[in-house]
């Protein structure tokens, strides 16, 4: 029997939550001029001793607050919700937007005018000597075109820390600092002077030294302020709350933790921290209901812990998981929305011998997630066939909150899918996931899990304009369409783009991958990641025994239905030529150019003009842009470009439960899922597809131009590996069905299936488990994922019109929660549009 | 290929995940034809037999499609994993299935030999034999009764209720079905809690009763109305709120001592 029904809420959670929100997330610069003090006095020394150092003084001297009523402690920033800025990976970015960020649509923040002057003299000294500006210098000048021609975009990792890790939380818990330390300096001792590797791991071990000393020293600072507010305060029962955290900074994470207790803050030392050494998002604390769960059990029968009290602490941490936060760039921030950090933690699944391990903790920290109600921690539950029923029908029971969360992974599918990337059976049971939808082996892992968006939709625009984006040639020619006889032919062009284009996506990975290697190696993330100690170095030089890049490819829904249209229309049925699909694409099948397409016509034809020595002066350029804008399509332009919609129209559909179709799309994702794993990184580990797009469908789908499925210029793309939106008619089995014929195992960097549902399909017991058992039948027919949007248009529509009454409303936006209101006004209508589905 | 197989009947509609009409996640396919007008009906489209022209969203959309039973099994064998995990099934709705009883007949045959468990959502208002050569293929009967008086049943639906009652009657007795009653809760019709009661005392003298739904009255079908080009009756008729339907509820309990539920 577990733990499955309903805790009463403490009444310290709503307040700790109303705290938080109270005011727009503001920029700080305290870890920046720390940062830079520190390098600025370490010139010179090995890279890996002056990341420590820096990570030691930032520690040492950034402010430190206890909020109110904490029983958790440990913020990164003093004002709630805010972030520090990381300018060692990038910073132009930040001061161009200085006094933009604050009113931007998706995730703003507030920015005093001190923090910009901060900021402005500390980022001076990094002009030059961030890793993205090396990581440009590695680049072939072929991939750096790709990226400004939005084919793909490795901006995550060009712009920031790497992040997406699970380290081993267990460890600390278990040895704390101090036993790493000692495992340091066991290694140390063992390094012989005549060993070549000696300058790199000498070097390392004592850069793991001082971090962990610099973070034991971080938590005696919050022992010390609890004491002093302990002395001040005239409540008796918040004085001896503000004594046992003292206790608690006192003994973790220095030691091993004793109770629930201190495990609990022991792993929020360890999960804040890691976001001071480096800006990266999608740190994920992974399994929790496995690695706290000997702590409860203990306290518990011992009857030192209630389970109220115990399910408070969990509910502080969720509270203090939506304390950090992070501002990315413009760009970024619609990619991203939603203020999020993918911190995933997961519950329930297999241990490493085959045994399910759910628990007391599975549940309670679903019920958390009821409780806070926020967006963190990005909350997932592992399934199989030996997964208790009732834990299901519990995530269920949030699922309907419409929340956002959890989301469903299938063990049966994820599993052997790591097995096939060279993860032992007993670390391939044991996974985790990371960020969005990604699974890795905690604590054994370096996965690049985010590497890039990959837009599969460019390389067929390619196909089409033989090469070139633009008027500039930016890819391999594959011949003109207009002289293509067979589809074979045409989808061989799409395969070649394909390939190329991958090939140049691996050239910036890996220039970046160096970067960070080189210039931001992490002493304290590698110290809790196996088998860094032993072999010397940071998980950024590939210590780390498990090694991925894992970048995301998306619209496969866009690519199947738009090939099988060209199969079906162009050269079965011979409806028409390619050369006139062609023309109906640039035309935007009449539908008129938006200021994007007609700067991108006149870009085109202002090279070609130039090319042929005849260039447009500025005011020419103006002109042609306003006259395409106008411009009209002929009559029967139109009404050649309304029959061929109206043929696409028929054409069937990817998520409708066709075989053929389905089996066609499968084929598709193969032509981005296999060239990828023929690539290596220089941490000698395989890149590893996934197929998903955070929320970068909208921003990036901005870029796209016509498809020949149908799809108008600069529209969303599909989402994850869920048919285009509203293109799916048969209901969710149907949609389900579908996407389950893709083969999820080789897209081993995750795959990400969003269903909507309006609240009434889960009503009732028998609505849950209903919903729960269409999740089981998924899985039973290999689908890797699966989440749910439950909410209703009128809501969506209301919220919009009122946002300031939904603060809190929630929305799973592909692979995240986020909230709804933040997100910009296009995702938000991508919501809206997305089929509703269930009754 | 089976003869019964070959059977042709007239449809309008196939749903899938339906999880409101019989256990588990479900296929229902809408037959078309019925016998009584319900003012309310919420799939007017559904009355007539003859295939029809509706307007949807602005475009013409034809309803009614003549298809054979083997025909409509390709489409419910898809979900046949989903049956499986839940407990779910075929169900036939309309419509009233029973106006083509021999389609209706072989397309559950055809689902209890392919393993597929099998419901109707019909008012057994037809001729008694027609629903016992169904028996055999039908795991669940969801039944509905509108109405204890004759008269009052007959002017909101054109009928009155008296071969419904005495089929009920016969169907419970055979005890070869799961049988449910279905209410639908119709405001100024039947929506006071002596009409429940006289329903829900009907249902507990029938005895082999599984469960009573109260399905609450909703104006989702309106839009059909103005597609077909027919006026939509009950126009001002708001549903029936929350407290309403749990009182109504309350009444359906006490006086049948059956599982009551409000939905489907």
């Amino acid at each position: 029997m577990f733990q499955n029904t309903d805790v009463p809420k403490s009444e310290r959670i709503t307040r700790l939550v109303e705290n938080l929100y109270r005011e727009m997330p503001r920029i700080e610069s305290a870890r920046a001029v720390l940062l830079t003090e520190s390098y600025r006095q370490t010139e010179g020394q090995p890279i890996v001793i002056r990341r420590a150092k820096a990570f030691s003084h930032i520690l040492d001297h950034l402010p430190i607050t206890i909020r109110e009523e904490e029983l958790i402690v440990g913020s990164t920033t003093l004002a709630p919700r805010s972030c520090q800025t990381y300018p060692e990976f990038s910073y132009e970015w930040l001061e161009a937007e200085f006094d933009t960020v604050e009113h931007r649509s998706a995730d703003p923040f507030s920015i005093s005018e001190e923090v910009k002057k901060e900021l402005l003299e500390v980022n001076r000294y990094w002009k030059g000597k961030t890793t993205s500006e090396l990581a440009t210098s590695y680049m072939a000048p072929e991939a750096i075109r790709s990226i400004e021609h939005n084919i793909f975009t490795p901006g995550n990792y060009f712009y920031n820390g790497v992040g997406h890790v699970t380290v081993q939380y267990d460890k600390v818990l278990r040895i704390g600092f101090e036993g790493i330390i000692d495992e340091a300096r066991t290694e140390l001792e063992t390094c012989r002077f005549g060993d070549a590797d000696y300058a790199r791991k000498t070097r390392f071990l004592q850069a793991v030294i001082i971090s962990c000393e610099a973070a034991i020293r971080y938590a005696q600072r919050y022992m010390v302020l609890a004491k002093e507010q302990a002395d001040r305060c005239s409540d008796p029962v918040r004085k001896e709350e503000l004594l046992q955290i003292a206790r608690n900074c006192g003994r973790v994470p220095q030691k091993g933790a004793q109770s629930f207790y201190e495990a609990c803050q022991s792993f929020w030392f360890v999960q804040q921290l890691m976001q001071i050494e480096s800006s990266g998002h999608s740190i994920s604390p992974g399994r929790f209901d496995q690695y706290m769960y000997p702590y409860y059990k203990k306290d518990l029968d011992e009857g030192r812990l209630t389970g109220e009290f115990a399910q408070e602490l969990i509910d502080c941490i969720w509270v203090k998981l939506n304390d950090l936060n992070k501002c990315r760039d413009a760009v970024s921030a619609e990619g991203f929305a939603g203020y999020s950090l993918f911190q995933n933690l997961i519950v329930g699944g297999q241990n490493t011998e085959g045994v399910d391990v759910t628990n007391d903790l599975s549940f309670m920290c679903i019920q958390a997630s009821h409780h806070v109600f926020l967006p963190q921690p990005s909350l997932s539950i592992r399934v199989w066939n030996g997964s208790p029923h009732e834990l299901l029908l519990k995530a269920a029971g949030l699922t309907r909150t419409g929340i956002g969360l959890p989301a469903y992974y299938n063990d049966e599918v994820i599993i052997p899918s790591l097995m096939n990337r060279g993860l032992t059976l007993e670390d391939a049971r044991d996974y985790a996931i990371i960020g969005c939808v990604e699974p890795q082996k905690a604590g054994k892992t370096e996965g690049w899990h985010d590497a890039a968006f990959f837009n599969m939709c460019r390389p067929l625009e390619l196909v089409f304009s033989n090469g070139y984006d633009r008027g500039e040639k930016v890819s391999i020619q594959t011949g003109q369409v207009e002289e293509m006889t067979t589809f074979e032919e045409f989808y061989q062009a799409y395969k070649d783009q394909m390939k190329y284009q991958i090939s140049l996506l691996v050239n910036a990975d890996n220039a970046i991958d160096t970067a960070h290697a080189q210039l931001c190696p992490n002493p304290f993330q590698s110290c809790m990641i196996e088998d860094c100690i032993h072999r010397g170095k940071s998980v950024q030089e590939g210590g780390a025994v498990y090694n991925f890049t894992g970048p995301q490819g998306f619209g496969i829904a866009n690519m199947a239905d738009s090939l099988y249209a060209v199969k079906k229309l162009v050269f079965e049925e011979k409806k028409l030529t390619l050369a006139q699909y062609k023309h109906a694409l640039e035309l935007n099948y009449g539908k008129g150019f938006d200021a994007t397409s007609a700067a991108d016509m006149t870009i085109t034809a202002a090279r070609q003009m130039a090319a042929e020595g005849r260039p447009l002066t500025e005011e020419q350029i103006g002109q042609m842009i306003t006259a395409i804008m106008a411009a009209e399509p002929t009559a029967e332009e139109k009404q050649f470009c309304d029959r061929l919609l109206s043929w696409i129209d028929e054409v069937p559909k990817f998520g409708n439960d066709i075989p053929e179709v389905d089996a066609f799309a499968r084929d598709v994702a193969y032509t981005y899922t296999r060239p990828m794993q023929e690539f290596r990184n220089p941490r000698g580990g395989q890149f590893q597809a996934g197929l998903y797009p955070v929320s970068a469908n909208v921003p990036l789908g901005a870029q796209t131009g016509a498809t020949p499925d149908g799809r108008l210029a600069h529209t969303p793309v599909a989402d994850g590996v869920s048919p285009s939106a509203g293109k799916d008619t048969h209901g969710p089995t149907a949609a389900a069905n579908s996407v389950s014929r893709l083969d999820h195992s080789i897209a081993s960097n995750g795959t990400l299936f969003n269903q909507k549902f309006h609240p009434s399909a889960l009503s009732g017991y028998e609505g849950l488990n209903n919903f729960v058992n269409l999740i089981r039948t998924y899985f039973d027919q290999k689908g890797s994922h699966m989440q749910f949007n439950v909410v209703d248009r009128e809501t969506l529509l209301d919220a919009q019109k009122h946002p300031e009454n939904y603060a809190h409303l929630v929305v799973r936006v592909a692979g995240y929660s986020a909230l709804f209101t933040t997100l910009s006004r296009s995702l938000q209508d991508d919501i809206i549009r997305r089929t509703e589905q269930g009754f | 290929m089976k003869e019964y197989l070959q059977t042709k009947g007239r449809i309008f509609d196939i749903q899938r995940y339906s999880i409101h009409d019989g256990n588990g996640i479900r296929t229902i396919v809408f037959l078309k034809g019925c016998v009584l007008r319900c003012r309310w009906c919420c799939n007017p489209e559904s009355q007539e037999y003859q295939i029809q022209t509706m307007m949807v969203k602005g475009r013409p959309k034809v309803i009614g499609e003549d298809v054979t039973v083997a025909e409509v099994m390709e489409t419910v064998e898809k979900d046949r994993n989903y049956y499986y995990r839940s407990g779910g099934g075929l169900t036939l709705s309309g419509g009233e299935s029973l106006c083509q009883p021999q389609f209706s007949r072989d397309l559950l045959r055809a689902a209890k030999e392919n393993g597929i468990s099998t419901a109707m959502e019909s008012m057994a208002c037809a001729d008694y034999s027609a629903i016992e050569e169904i028996l055999p293929y039908l795991d669940q009967y969801l039944m509905d009764i509108k109405h204890m008086d004759s008269a009052k049943h007959k002017e909101f639906t054109g009928r009155g209720n008296e071969l419904m009652l005495a089929n009920a009657r016969r169907v419970a007795a055979s005890g070869r079905t799961e049988l449910s009653i279905r209410i639908p809760v119709i405001p100024g019709f039947n929506d006071t809690e002596r009409e429940i009661a006289a329903i829900a005392g009907f249902a507990k003298e029938l005895r082999n009763v599984r469960r009573l739904h109260l399905l609450p009255y909703h104006r989702l079908g309106q839009d059909k109305y103005e597609g077909l080009n027919r006026p939509y009756l009950m126009g001002d008729v708001l549903p029936p709120t929350m407290e309403k339907m749990k009182v109504l509820l309350g009444t359906a309990q006490r006086v049948s001592g059956l599982e009551c539920r409000i939905g489907g």
